[in-house]
């Protein structure tokens, strides 16, 4: 055994898990590859695990436009599903940059969007942080911050989201479906997250017990042909994120009609580049206009001392997917 | 369901059935390794992150050391143990020989459970090789040799 011990128990149904998973100190147990690093690093130490696995809700379905992704479908079938391929590559690109073969087989699409942030000093349970212990202090604001976030910090945290997936998702518009005492509900998943502020342990708007069931994106089949991610990390492959980029344009008649841009890598959350996508919109894709997107992609940067080079690294991954986007015939 | 810490636990290996009860804490490789005594899954980071511990489950590979033993209850597990045989190698293993595709060894068991698995999914050419083997470190480097293994058997 490799962390403190704890209680299993595995759910019937939403109803049950939801009750069971209420209880202060119960964790979700979908594919389990954050939860067990965290368990086993000391960051996390649920009293009890609800394992979830067996929900019925492994399905990926393409209906009258609308991509529907069971929060248990696990990435690499997402990634290999023929209407994901075809209608939203940006999804299945995003997915295969992330982790490994085997992870990808294990990790579910809830679990991906609800993986905890990646900092050293959340994960290392001798080193201060905020987020595994409130109050602790943020070790990596004066420490060691080369993989801190650039927007949406506080001086309670400064940790990034890893999530691929999300990052494409959160480009797409995607709304999240969640199930908790009242019921089913949707949020955007945007508002699936919140930002540190004075508590960076609360990363999302989930209360105990709230389940993602699944997630929802529609409309966004105009962006096919003309989305792309770009993932820029310290090895080609299986490692996070220094900077990502996802980026989908629809474009009529040599114009941008719509231009929905994401960022990973640089803040706690998947970050909208909306100067970026204002910049774009009703203009034509030339190099001016891609230029000016850039460089407002990263005006409100702040880094910290060991970070500022992504703060090129941001503008010129916005620069490069537009000039991709804009190859294409 | 009641919450429990120990569970009777039920896999399928290599094509036989085995019943346990395991801590619910232990996780698959632990099982493997400890309770059922098949060694050949090997423990290296036990973090997920060098695939040492790949096994297939239900076919697909998976790090074993990230996967509850209890969660995998009921379900069929292919380990080192199950391909191939002293007296008739599998195809794989005689290619990971041919092309001297290791040298300590310790990682080839994880390395070849998750070529078998990265072999069902066609790899198109080298670099998909690479690409997919990319959740399998080999700390003597013998990474050239074990993509032109693959590649061997893949018909590239």
């Amino acid at each position: 055994m490799s962390g403190h011990s704890f209680q299993y128990a595995r759910a019937a149904d939403v109803h049950d898990a939801r009750i069971q998973a209420s209880t202060p100190g119960a964790a979700y147990l979908a594919g389990g590859t954050d939860l067990l690093q965290l368990w086993k690093s000391g960051a996390m130490t649920p009293t009890a695990v609800v394992d979830i696995s067996r929900l019925p809700l492994g399905d990926v379905e393409f209906v009258d436009g609308q991509l529907s992704l069971g929060a248990l479908a696990r990435l690499s079938d997402v990634a290999a599903h023929p209407d994901v391929r075809r209608h939203h590559p940006l999804i299945a690109e995003a997915i295969l940059a992330s982790a490994s073969g085997q992870i990808r087989n294990m990790a579910t699409v809830g679990g991906n969007l609800l993986q905890r942030t990646r900092c050293p000093y959340f994960r290392n349970e001798q080193l201060a942080c905020n987020k595994r212990k409130p109050g602790s202090g943020c070790g990596a604001l004066s420490g060691e911050s080369r993989q801190a976030a650039l927007f949406g910090t506080s001086p309670s945290c400064v940790a990034t989201h890893a999530s691929d997936l999300a990052v494409a998702l959160a480009a797409l518009d995607a709304e999240v479906e969640v199930f908790g005492a009242e019921g089913a509900r949707r949020v955007s998943l945007r508002d699936l997250y919140r930002l540190p502020g004075a508590t960076p342990e609360h990363e999302t708007n989930l209360v105990p017990g709230e389940l993602i069931t699944g997630v929802r994106v529609s409309n966004a089949t105009r962006f096919t042909g003309r989305s792309t991610y770009l993932k820029i990390r310290d090895r080609a492959s299986f490692e996070f994120a220094v900077v990502s980029v996802a980026a989908a344009l629809q474009i009529e008649n040599g114009k941008i009609l719509s231009a929905r841009l994401a960022a990973g890598g640089v803040a706690p959350l998947p970050w909208r580049l909306e100067r970026t996508e204002a910049a774009l919109t009703g203009r034509a894709l030339d190099s001016q206009t891609i230029a000016a997107a850039a460089e407002v992609a990263v005006a409100h940067a702040r880094p910290l001392a060991d970070n500022g080079f992504k703060v090129a690294l941001l503008r010129n991954a916005v620069l490069r997917v537009l000039q991709t986007l804009g190859s294409r015939p | 369901m009641s919450p429990a810490s120990s569970i009777p636990i039920s896999l399928k290996i290599n094509g036989r059935k085995h019943g346990f009860s395991a801590a619910v804490c232990d996780t698959l490789l632990d099982v493997l390794r400890e309770k059922l005594g098949m060694a050949g899954t090997k423990k290296g980071c036990d973090m997920g992150a060098c695939g040492a511990c790949t096994v297939l489950a239900e076919g697909r590979r998976i790090k074993s050391c990230l996967a509850l033993a209890a969660s995998c209850d009921g379900r069929s597990i292919t380990t080192i143990e199950g391909v191939g045989a002293t007296d008739k190698l599998h195809l794989l293993q005689a290619a990971f020989i041919r092309h001297d595709a290791l040298q300590c060894g310790y990682c080839t068991p994880g390395q070849i459970m998750s070529a078998l698995a990265l072999l069902d999914e066609k790899p198109a050419d080298l670099e998909s090789i690479r690409e997919g083997m990319s959740g399998n470190l080999c700390r003597c480097g013998a990474y050239p040799n074990i993509v032109a293994a693959i590649a061997e058997v893949a018909g590239l």
